[in-house]
């Protein structure tokens, strides 16, 4: 059946999102409910927590989506969910308000796998080509995903231990800067320079794998032992040389499998793609080394979690007009 | 009125319709299985089952808590979403009080529904039957068996203990109560989504954006908040954009 409107939802982690999408890439409205000022009360995010502000969310940010895309169920063609990877307790929320306002209107149900959702972000800015190579950088992704062409995905490099945004808000609990650490990193990172030279771990073998355990080992080693000697260190020196130290193995592993595979396009996704130090130097990674290529960034609106890129990713699905598996569950474990 | 009632607050979940207090389909279950996968699909057969639609239902009942609480909230969320989209009542009812609903209708008697809630803790709260309605006479709560056994033991009154999970605290509960504790035929135990769905029908209907689960206890990481924080006023916690 062809698609044409699309209602996203969206609630993986600590935002409840809910977007109206036409074609796959006009935003009628992509409203987003976020709770990290909650969860920064505890540094981090509390599922159960985010559970319950989901709940208290889903049907008010429904509505607003609606609402600003001045839409009708009658012109809804499909309902679109994150059905993972993600929090079990978030997921199940945005999967059961999908399901009831499926079945109420008798709408097909697309589910929607949350990473294949933040490379999809990139369609709303530019149509992607094929073959491309994604970098995921998340709280809880740190990924390169080569896509041969729509709808197949292969992931040809990961992380072994920590996501990219993960070692951000550690080493940013180290600086004492407030949760999530990654915008308040990057803030710093440009005001100072990299002094510490932190390793690059994984650089120089042959896997296209990430490590960022180590590096964050190494950046609290460093500040624990300037405080036993009295010293005290310049913090944004500090968030300077970890920045360099991550974007420099993102950007050089990616690039190098770009050239590798051959790609059209080079597509950065994820909440870490809001990032400035990696936006900045990808792009000029990019521009010296790979002239052909495309890259595409999507807008910070667009970086981080949002239904707006969950409706993009079901639009590429081929469906029935009677798709509706009342059954469908969260799935937090979800692999590409 | 039609009403379509939902619980999904412990193991077991049950569905039901009712029209003008009369059941017209009820199913229960009480098997380890997943709510999340069953519920909207058991919804589905019970309104086919009853030869309607969800367009010709009046009101939606759902048991709000306390228990499991993802399982109080897979029902909150198919019933709060169902009743904003199609612009139904809802209702919210005390998971408590669906299983007091089962008691037997002995006028003065105190009526105490029992769920396990770990570490020797358990939901529960005091009912009554007045001029044949079922009253609340204490708010729900989150306390120790034992301490709940002392406090109903000091009201000198009959008292009928129900739910699934009494079994297990009953040891404590048998001390203090002794020939005051009157006990249930394990059919009675279950909770009802028809005996929802009746004391759905007496209730004003509620705001269906502000409806959330009664957890009757926060979460961990909030209550170490509050006490490392007592001057904190909450403020705006969620942003929208």
């Amino acid at each position: 059946m062809k698609l044409k409107r699309i209602l996203a939802i969206e609630t993986s982690c600590d935002e409840t999102s809910a977007a109206v999408i036409d074609n796959g890439t006009e935003l009628l409205s992509n409203v987003v409910a976020s709770q990290i000022k909650s969860h920064q009360r505890f540094g981090g995010v509390v599922p159960e927590v985010a559970s319950r502000h989901h709940v208290e969310q889903m049907t008010l940010i429904m509505e607003a989506a609606l609402e600003e895309a001045g839409t009708s169920y009658e012109e809804l063609d499909a309902i679109a969910v994150t059905e993972g990877p993600g929090l079990v307790g978030a997921l199940l929320i945005g999967v059961n308000a999908a399901k009831a306002v499926a079945y109420a209107h008798k709408l097909p149900l697309i589910p929607v796998n949350h990473i294949i959702g933040h490379i999809y972000a990139n369609q709303l800015v530019q149509p992607l080509c094929f073959p491309l190579l994604s970098l995921v950088v998340s709280g809880g992704h740190t990924e390169l995903v080569y896509m041969k062409q729509a709808g197949q995905y292969e992931v040809i490099g990961e992380t072994r231990d920590d996501a990219a945004g993960e070692a951000y808000d550690k080493v940013g609990r180290v600086l004492g800067v407030p949760y999530p650490g990654g915008k308040h990193i990057d803030e710093m990172a440009h005001q100072g320079k990299d002094t510490f030279h932190f390793p690059r771990a994984m650089m120089q073998d042959d896997t296209n794998d990430f490590s960022f355990s180590g590096l964050k080992s190494s950046f609290i080693n460093t500040v624990h032992n300037a405080q036993q000697k009295g010293e005290v260190l310049d913090k944004n020196d500090l968030a300077a040389s970890f920045q360099a130290a991550v974007v420099e193995v993102l950007v050089k592993k990616t690039i190098r499998c770009a050239k590798e595979r051959k790609v059209k396009q080079i597509v950065l996704a994820g909440g870490v793609a809001a990032n400035k130090g990696l936006r900045q130097a990808l792009k000029e990674a990019v521009s010296e080394e790979l002239a052909e290529t495309e890259l595409i960034i999507p807008p910070l609106s667009l970086c981080g979690d949002n239904a707006a890129m969950i409706g993009a990713a079901a639009f590429t699905e081929s469906i029935d007009s009677d798709q509706l598996d009342l059954t469908l569950n969260a799935k937090p474990g979800l692999a590409l | 009125m039609r009403i379509l009632a939902m619980d999904t607050s412990n193991q077991s979940m049950s569905v039901a319709i009712i029209e003008n207090n009369q059941i017209l389909v009820e199913k229960t279950t009480n098997v380890k299985r997943n709510h999340s996968i069953q519920l909207m699909p058991t919804i589905e057969h019970v309104i086919e089952d009853a030869n309607l639609s969800i367009d010709s239902l009046d009101r939606i009942v759902v048991a709000k808590g306390p228990g499991s609480y993802t399982g109080v909230r897979i029902a909150v969320t198919v019933a709060k979403t169902l009743a904003w989209t199609k612009e139904i009542e809802l209702v919210g009812i005390s998971s408590l009080k669906v299983i007091a609903g089962n008691a037997q209708q002995i006028e003065g008697s105190l009526i105490v529904p029992v769920m396990d809630a770990r570490r020797g803790n358990i939901y529960t709260g005091l009912y009554t039957y007045k001029n044949q309605e079922l009253i609340e006479l204490e708010r729900d709560r989150h306390v120790s068996a034992k301490e709940w056994a002392q406090e109903l033991a000091s009201k000198h009154e009959i008292v009928q203990m129900i739910g699934t999970d009494l079994e297990k605290h009953l040891p404590i509960f048998k001390p203090y109560l002794k020939e005051n504790l009157l006990l249930l035929p394990s059919y009675q135990q279950l909770p009802r989504a028809s005996v929802l769905a009746m004391l759905g029908a007496q209730e004003e209907p509620t705001d269906i954006h502000t409806f959330v689960p009664e957890y009757a206890k926060l979460t961990e990481a909030e209550e170490n908040w509050k006490e490392a924080n007592p001057n904190d006023l909450g403020g705006r916690l969620i942003e929208k954009y």
